[in-house]
């Protein structure tokens, strides 16, 4: 036991002279896409505290975090999944499990993550701790056709949600045996595009590229099968060219009242999440891309797609349209708010900085420097559904 | 007008592929120029078809994708998109000879 003792005294000893004791809650990771880096940031501080190199890449790739918030999945474009510690700022795991990915998504527990996969379609579970396969569903749809997998969201009881854009449908996979998933498939329209699931994680919307629509399941309810909402809100109208795919994940639900990206329409919809009916639409200035609102639901931000994705609007939820519209950036690809919302980061691709505002004043409060910098993921999506 | 700029377009395409030993052609967008097409295809494009053009939910761009298939559809289906696809046209953001510009590049390696 006297042992013992010594060797933890020698372990705090060797501790003191590392990095302090602290928590994870105030921290985060931008991802910089063309050089296969990560910054790991502080968002107290408003600075970075390391940078780790060799993830391959990370265009398009995003991030999600255990339930502690100590460890980063990273899910890279080339199929790679990386899994960072965020406190000892290193790679402590890493698969190639594709070779074409578009992001993942963790369990309830935490124990599972799952990729999806462009190439070969379909989603993979990993053992989140030791990033061992547990298993895998190809998105065939039709024999021997595969599909691109879209907007896979984390829902109740290990089970996970995604569309095939292909194959034009909603499934769930129950992961609850890991190595033996059970799938439901639900016919959901023309080309889902992404997707996501309420906070509640109630309802998984798919956004149709093919069609004017959302396609919707009831999770809590899935042998009623997917629905359409939102089935007019361009019908007859000339839709303009849409030069990037707008986001779903991270979508806003506000005073009971969902904000969602119109597609080939320069507006925000607005949706009646009881009624799941259009109750309004807020002109902006650009294809939106990410539609997100800051955690106490008072704003939505809004990106847009090129050329315009050097602006920024902000729609007041109680006025009901844009109270301040600026350009910050140059490629304006990302946003996230510090887990009360009092900050917003933003990543300004062609400029090479990641842009933190405050969301009160609209004053710019700090900046980092950052490689094109694209997804910024704090950990505070360690606590919520569909993040 | 634009179309007929369009069969230029295709006739220099044709002429540029199968001349690719030359180094330089008459027509060829400048350097700067060349630079900001290049940063918008891996950037722009990128965002669906990949920033290293190896796919994403638009096909692959790589040569070994493209070897197959006619450098004037691949002109129009930059210039005027493909409807029935997400592929958007591009024909306000370039010329038609730009576009030719970018195919003959993915056709044989694209520049970082």
């Amino acid at each position: 036991m006297r042992l013992f003792l010594t060797f933890l005294l020698a372990l705090t000893l060797a501790a003191c002279a590392g990095p302090q004791l602290r928590g994870t809650g105030d921290l985060g990771l931008i991802i910089e896409r063309a050089s296969g880096h990560v910054t790991l940031v502080d968002t107290t501080t408003r600075q970075p505290y390391a940078r780790i190199g060799g993830l391959g890449d990370l265009s398009h790739a995003s991030a999600v975090y255990s339930r502690d918030g100590r460890y980063a999945f990273v899910f890279g474009r080339d199929g790679a999944l990386t899994k960072i510690d965020m406190l000892e700022a290193k790679v402590v795991g890493r698969v190639i499990q594709s070779g074409n990915a578009i992001g993942g998504s963790i369990s309830q527990d935490g124990r599972i993550v799952v990729a999806q996969n462009y190439t070969p379609g379909g989603i993979k579970a990993f053992d989140a701790a030791t990033l061992e396969l547990l298993s895998e569903v190809p998105a065939e749809y039709a024999p021997g056709r595969f599909s691109k997998v879209v907007g896979l969201a984390d829902t109740s009881g290990n089970r996970f949600a995604y569309a095939l854009f292909e194959g034009g449908e909603i499934r769930v996979t129950d992961f609850s045996d890991p190595k033996r998933p059970a799938t439901q498939r639900f016919p959901a329209g023309s080309q889902p595009y992404d997707g996501l699931v309420t906070p509640d994680g109630r309802y998984f919307l798919a956004g149709l590229f093919g069609e004017d629509g959302v396609a919707m399941l009831d999770l809590w309810q899935p042998e009623k099968g997917a629905r359409k909402i939102l089935e007019k809100y361009g019908r007859g109208e000339e839709k303009l060219p849409v030069f990037k795919m707008p986001h779903l994940r991270g979508w806003s639900v506000a005073q009971g009242k969902a904000y969602l990206p119109a597609i080939g329409r320069h507006e925000v919809l607005v949706v009646d999440v009881a009624t799941w009916k259009e109750v309004g639409r807020i002109p902006v200035r650009g294809q939106p891309v990410f539609v997100m609102a800051r955690p106490d639901g008072r704003q939505v931000w809004v990106n847009f797609a090129f050329p315009d994705n050097g602006r920024m609007d902000v729609i007041d939820t109680l006025a009901g349209k844009v109270v301040h519209a600026f350009e910050p950036g140059k490629g304006i690809l990302h946003m996230e708010f510090t887990p009360r919302g009092e900050n917003v980061w933003l990543s300004a691709r062609d400029d090479n900085k990641v842009l933190i505002y405050d969301t009160t004043s609209f004053a710019r409060v700090g900046e980092i420097a950052a490689d094109n910098p694209s997804g910024i993921f704090f950990t505070t999506r360690a606590a919520r559904i569909g993040f | 007008m634009s179309s007929n700029r369009l069969v230029f377009a295709l006739f220099w395409v044709s002429t540029a592929t199968a001349g690719s030993a030359q180094p330089a052609i008459a027509g060829e967008p400048d350097a700067v120029r060349q630079k900001e097409l290049v940063r918008l295809v891996r950037q722009d494009c990128g965002s669906c078809h990949g920033m290293t053009l190896g796919g994403g939910l638009g096909p692959a761009l790589l040569p070994a994708t493209l070897h197959d298939k006619p450098a004037e559809s691949l002109v129009a289906t930059i210039y005027y998109g493909r409807p029935g696809t997400p592929m958007p046209p591009w024909k306000q953001f370039m010329s038609e000879a730009e576009a030719g510009w970018i195919v003959q590049k993915l056709m044989s390696g694209f520049p970082q």
